[in-house]
């Protein structure tokens, strides 16, 4: 345990000797980023393998930094982050093979890539409030370069809204943290103080805080009517960043809200419950609706990356211990398999043929073309819709499970978004990869040239399924890390349930 | 010895190795040789303030040496090296002495402001600056535009001495002493005067022109425009942190006297208006230039209102964190436009365009302008974002959303996101746009190329390790 701060200590070092090795050549910058991702997973994995769960956080690092304001560098980890935190190093590590192929500019490309793994791990780890929003921060800044940069279809614009939303979600969270700590008198940054902070605070006063930091964070996680950042975003990034995007980032809005928000003003949660039950449940059916119509494959998966998100959120908000579990493990869960779904959309199809219409692939019969990416998609697609077997199943029952206990209203129309996720995905499988037999063999002639599937893009799909499928035969492995994480103080305050 | 008088001796010896043995060479040795004697001063009179420390009252009370004084004089000093440091990048200067012997003027200016205890010095002071300040500003006889600069920047400036001294009478008038504490004393006990109301607005007015505070800003964007680019870093940045600190000096006054205009009622209201409206102004103009200098500007009076926000919350809170925010947005914002005067020497205009494929021009210019600009915009773990962060604090202490300045500081937080959106504008030309074809790469002088590089390492360490200004205090 006491290695996982190297996480971020070694990806900031990877950002900076990607740099400085991009000026060399790209082979050297791609070398670098593979080795910075594999060691600081290797890091988390190493202390998830000596990891013996325990109710509350275990403090890894605790030094004053800016002693005037009782801010201190405070890095902590429970359950909860530690399964966020193989979640990160998996993504990193995919994401770098996925983008072997970024030939311009590859030292940037790594440096950036790296110093937002670098800032994910730090919010996965961090327990004082304010290195939680730093961290948040240096979070965001790189998608910016990152899509602006490399990415496709609109990316000045996709890269702008999606960093403006991102800066707008932190602006409301900075100011119900600042709140708490100027109007409470916290004297510190960490999140116990605060919590008792917030609760000299009068009732009303709570509930906005409460609302401040929720939607900022929530803006992140993308819920509805906040969304619309998402699709845009994940369509105009570069692959390895959409699958960065809804792989880990949108995962750091929906920690904020478990971390931070939740626990920090835990009288709140039943005024706001309704509020964002029916959010959450709006967002899944909305966003599952709009996939259903989109005629370009990424946005297909941006919508429904919206849709699954929603299911996390839900989570949360239920306010009992099986839903909020069962949230982590989505969040997981939904990393790794948008992470997949992304990358055979952006890397192995568009890469190849350079159209994401899906009225163009229904012309191309892809399954014969890339029948790799095809074998890829489809299990993808069958995890994305939560079949029995690969991780979004345990964690969207959790979910559904605990939501009923809140409403059975909200539990019921989150259960029919799950039929529209069936639906999309089946579509979009159908759609693309199985679109129109070759009867006219020529025309499939024409497109034989298409490059083999290269062993990075294998090696990092394999990783992705294996993930999701051992979590998903055996949740317990994560279940019993979260569910103690649960029962701590600081949760128990705002979840119920949950047998200890 | 006080750190001025060294100032003002290299400015002597900088005229007269000029005028005797610099006669004969290139103006760009003679720049070279002024700049290095004048960074030599600036260097030496900050370790001797530094030594002096807090002396508290000296010369029979004219100047009193405190922490906030000391602190000030150093960074104006930095600031004034950065600038002679800048100055040695761009394009050639057709009097480079005396632009030398200017600038060291105006540090003097803003030194004297720093500590001034006197009616009477602190207006000598604000002229001293002020005047070097209109001339530095025209000084590019080249370019109309910095005529026209000049011209602005003297006929609000004087204006704005106009208001000031007229309230500076009033308030002789009414209390009979021009002594700073003399003052506060005879306020305290004669409590409030319908004239007294007179003055606080003719110097509100007064700084708000020199200050660049909306509704008064509206030289700033010419004069940033048109003056050459280290006289806007100037402008931009010394400038303010001395007429701040002056400011907050006449409303809060200091820790051993009691408070001075701030006492008087109906004017952080005031103060609290121009805050708003020019974070409001400033950022919403920003969204519309094309021109990154007048960005700047418009940039630099949003930031204004934000350096508002923190005068009124210093008047509970000690002026630690405006002292924070001016000096880290000072060093942001002069090293942006000494970035600025190193590309516009070598061809480039002031659009924003002019900016594009900088990162394949010249990484180390992109890679500043970058810290820079994200400084500005106030990202962690860049030196921006704690300023804004430790004055929105104080902003809010103790009462949270039930004060309006915590109103305020709310208000800020949100103009913050908007600001983002402009500076973002800048960073896309220079990191994600590609060059123009016939762009050739930018040479970078060594001496700019260091103080570029001293200034983004200080943003990011005072970003990082904040307390490193913060103890002063």
């Amino acid at each position: 345990m006491s290695l996982l701060p190297w996480t971020i200590t070694i990806s900031f070092a990877g950002a900076f000797l990607a740099l400085i090795a991009g000026s060399r050549s790209a082979a050297a910058a791609r070398g670098v980023a593979l080795v910075t991702a594999l060691a600081s997973w290797g890091v988390v994995l190493v202390a998830a393998a000596g990891f013996v769960p325990a109710k509350g956080v275990q403090t890894l690092v605790d030094v004053p930094w800016i002693e005037s304001l009782g801010i201190h560098y405070h890095l902590a980890a429970d359950g909860i982050s530690l399964v966020l935190l193989v979640l990160t190093g998996l993504a990193a590590t995919a994401g770098v093979l996925f983008s072997w192929n970024i030939e311009e500019r590859t030292g940037e490309f790594f440096a950036y890539f790296l110093t937002l793994i670098g800032g994910v791990y730090g919010v996965f780890l961090s327990a004082d409030a304010f290195l939680f929003f730093v961290f948040y921060e240096i979070a965001i800044v790189p998608k910016y370069f990152l899509i602006a940069n490399w990415g496709s279809t609109n990316r000045e614009y996709g890269a702008m809204k999606l960093v403006l939303y991102s800066f707008a979600g932190s602006a409301l969270v900075l100011a119900g943290l600042l709140w708490v700590y100027a109007a409470g008198n916290a004297g510190s940054f960490g999140l116990p103080e605060l919590t008792a902070a917030a609760a000299t605070l009068g009732h009303p006063e709570q509930l906005a805080i409460f609302a401040l930091l929720f939607m900022g964070f929530a803006i992140l996680a993308g819920i509805f009517p906040f969304h619309t950042w998402a699709p845009t975003g994940h369509v105009a990034a570069p692959t390895a960043v959409s699958m960065l995007l809804a792989g880990v980032v949108m995962k750091l809005g929906a920690y904020g809200c478990l971390r931070v928000a939740l626990p920090l003003v835990p009288d709140a949660l039943a005024f706001w419950q309704p509020a964002i039950m029916a959010l959450a449940v709006v967002g899944i059916i909305y966003a599952g609706l709009i996939a259903l119509v989109q005629d370009d494959f990424k946005f297909v998966i941006g919508y429904s990356s919206v849709s699954h998100m929603g299911f996390v959120l839900l989570g949360l908000a239920a306010g009992n211990v099986q839903a909020a579990s069962g949230a982590v493990l989505q969040m997981f869960s939904h990393g790794v398999i948008a992470g997949l779904l992304f990358a055979v959309v952006g890397r192995m199809v568009y890469e190849r043929t350079h159209t994401r219409k899906l009225a163009d692939l229904r012309q191309m019969p892809l399954y014969k073309l890339l029948p790799f990416a095809a074998v890829v998609f489809v299990i993808a697609g069958l995890a994305s819709m939560g079949l029995p077997g690969f991780s979004g199943f345990p964690a969207e029952l959790a979910i559904l499970i605990g939501a009923w206990q809140a409403s059975h209203f909200w539990a019921l129309g989150a259960a029919i978004g799950v039929f529209v996720a069936a639906a999309f995905t089946l579509r979009a499988i159908q759609v693309s990869f199985f679109g129109k037999d070759d009867r006219d063999p020529a025309a499939a002639d024409a497109h034989h040239h298409y490059d083999p599937i290269s062993l990075p893009e294998k090696a990092g799909a394999f990783l992705l399924i294996a993930a999701s499928l051992v979590v998903g035969l055996k949740p317990d492995l994560f279940f019993d890390w979260i569910t103690p994480a649960l029962q701590s103080p600081a949760f128990q305050a705002v979840l119920k349930g949950g047998t200890p | 010895m006080q750190p001025e008088s060294v100032l003002i001796e290299a400015a002597l010896a900088v005229i007269v190795l000029d005028l005797t043995v610099m006669r004969a060479k290139d103006l760009r040795s003679r720049l070279n040789v002024a700049s290095l004697i004048g960074a030599l001063a600036v260097v030496i009179a900050a370790v001797l303030a530094v030594r002096n420390g807090a002396m508290g009252e000296i010369l029979n009370g004219v100047l009193n040496l405190d922490t906030l004084a000391v602190a000030t004089r150093v960074g104006v000093l930095g600031l004034t090296l950065l600038v002679l440091g800048i100055g040695t990048g761009g394009a050639k200067i057709r009097h480079p002495a005396e632009y030398v012997v200017i600038v060291l003027c105006a540090a003097v200016g803003f030194m004297a402001m720093a500590s001034a205890q006197q009616l009477l010095l602190v207006f000598l002071a604000l002229e001293l600056a002020s005047l070097s300040l209109y001339v530095l500003a025209g000084f590019d006889k080249s370019r109309p535009e910095s005529a026209e600069a000049g011209l602005k920047y003297f006929l609000f400036g004087g204006m704005a001495a106009a208001f000031l001294l007229f309230g500076f009478s009033l308030l002789y008038g009414l209390t009979g002493t021009l002594d700073l504490p003399g003052i506060s004393v005879v306020m305290a006990v004669s409590g409030f005067h319908p004239l007294l109301a007179v003055a606080m607005v003719m110097i509100l007015v007064g700084f708000g022109y020199k200050a660049a505070a909306a509704p008064f800003h509206l030289w700033a964007p010419d004069a940033y425009q048109g003056a050459p680019a280290p006289a806007a870093a100037f402008i931009a940045s010394a400038s303010k942190l001395s007429g701040f600190v002056l400011f907050t000096r006449l409303l809060w006054g200091s820790a051993s006297q009691g408070q001075m205009l701030g006492a008087t009622p109906g004017w952080v209201p005031v103060v609290w208006l121009l805050a708003a409206a020019s974070m409001l102004v400033g950022n919403l103009a920003a969204l519309a230039q094309s021109n990154v200098r007048r960005l700047l500007a418009y940039s630099a009076i949003a930031h204004a209102g934000g350096i508002l926000l923190g005068v009124i919350a210093s008047g509970r809170s000690g002026p630690g964190p405006l002292f924070f925010y001016l000096t880290t947005y000072g060093i942001a914002t002069a090293g942006a436009f000494g970035v600025f005067h190193v590309l516009e020497a070598q061809g480039g205009a002031q659009n924003l365009k002019d900016l594009a494929g900088l990162h394949r021009r010249s990484p180390l210019l992109a890679g500043c302008l970058m810290v820079f600009i994200l400084s500005l915009a106030g990202v962690p773990p860049l030196a921006g974002f704690f300023g804004k962060f430790t004055v929105f604090a104080a902003a809010l202490s103790p009462a949270g959303l039930g004060s309006p300045t915590g109103w305020l500081a709310v208000f800020a937080i949100a103009m913050s996101a908007v600001g983002l959106y402009y500076y973002l504008l800048i960073l896309k030309e220079a990191l994600v746009r590609p060059a123009a074809a016939e762009a050739q790469p930018v040479k970078v002088p060594a001496t700019a190329a260091l103080t570029l590089v001293a200034a983004a390492v200080l943003t990011l360490l005072f970003g990082m390790f904040p307390s490193l200004l913060l103890r002063w205090f």
